[in-house]
């Protein structure tokens, strides 16, 4: 693997990496600001022992029980869907049709939410501002979890990928600490139409491949070309997408009124 | 019963997120493609390619379908 192509990787997993944790992290500072910092914290603390079990037992499972055209089939479709989510949000968005995500006022939605929720307190802990953390980081995290396993293993190079994500985590915890705010600055919108193009693309090439499954071989379909298709891929998901952007443009006065994304829509934003 | 609720919500969330045409449109096109290879009679390259076209045609039609519904 030569060394651009690490870089690569490692960039693409850190990209998204850094915009599920800056999501996850404004559900935690809301609820840790709101409510209560020592139940957020244990729930953060929570999702990631979770996380970890997730990944221990789905990674095992997934290596040892399925043939590799099923782990394509399997991985490459939530991918698929994953990055089509994206893919559609970046289009309504860069169209003028749906209102830009925006990290504050996400912010501010979650923290009105967390006032006016009720006190449950329940083992020691404020159980909203845990279960409310616990879910954010959760969800995020599993998504991390695929992405790094469909970028690693198809680079074969799982620990360059896992590094990505692992500097992502510490670059988005250090800011955190240091600007104790949602982190508002990061590009996120376009962030989110980059990885969502990567993730379309790599979720086209394995689920198709992993349907190889069902032949009695059991072995992956051939594309023609081998990996070198992806590039074509990536390229036809660039051009649909700006023509569809263009197609659905908005004029100026209407987009303005675009609704605004909800933080249950921000959940595979 | 409230676990289990809150399990099917979690997952529904995550895999079909907030709109579910997206995952029916890949699902419909992996079903397709599953059909085909069950048949027997096909060429890989043509197939893969194909499926390719038919999920970025899925996608155009979810899209549009939401932008119509909106408008609604």
């Amino acid at each position: 693997m030569g060394s651009s192509a690490v870089w690569s990787l490692a960039l693409a997993t850190f990209a998204a990496a850094v915009v599920e944790m800056v999501e996850a992290l404004t559900i935690v500072l809301a609820m840790g600001m709101t409510r209560s910092w020592r139940s957020t914290l244990w729930g953060v603390v929570a999702a990631l022992v979770a996380l970890t079990g997730f990944t221990a037992v789905a990674g095992y499972a997934l290596a040892t029980w399925l043939p590799e055209s099923a782990l394509q089939l399997v991985i490459g479709g939530l991918l698929l869907v994953f990055g089509l989510q994206w893919l559609r949000k970046a289009v309504l968005r860069s169209s003028g049709r749906k209102a830009l995500h925006d990290e504050a006022l996400i912010f501010e939605e979650q923290r009105r939410d967390a006032l006016t929720a009720s006190d449950e307190m329940r083992f020691g802990l404020d159980w909203f501002s845990f279960v409310v953390s616990f879910k954010g980081v959760f969800l995020e995290g599993v998504e991390v979890v695929f992405i790094v396993i469909t970028f690693g293993l198809n680079a074969h190079n799982m620990p360059v990928a896992i590094a990505g994500a692992v500097t992502a985590a510490v670059v988005v915890l250090v800011l955190a600490v240091v600007i104790r705010t949602p982190l508002t600055k990061v590009p996120e919108n376009t962030l989110k139409y980059g990885v969502g193009l990567l993730l379309a693309t790599f979720g086209t090439f394995w689920s198709i491949e992993g349907l190889g499954v069902f032949t009695d071989g059991r072995e992956s379909l051939p594309w023609p070309g081998a990996d070198l298709v992806l590039l074509p891929i990536l390229a036809g998901w660039l051009i649909l997408t700006r023509i569809l952007v263009v197609a659905l443009r908005r004029p100026v006065a209407q987009s303005a009124a675009a609704p605004v994304a909800s933080p249950v829509e921000s959940k595979v934003d | 019963m409230r676990f289990l609720k809150g399990f099917y919500q979690f997952w529904y969330d995550f895999i079909i997120g907030d709109d579910w045409k997206i995952a029916v449109a890949v699902l419909a096109v992996l079903l397709a493609g599953f059909g085909i290879v069950k048949s027997g009679t096909y060429n890989p390259g043509v197939l893969t390619v194909s499926l390719a076209v038919a999920v970025a045609a899925a996608f155009t039609v979810a899209l549009l379908v939401d932008v119509r519904l909106t408008k609604k």
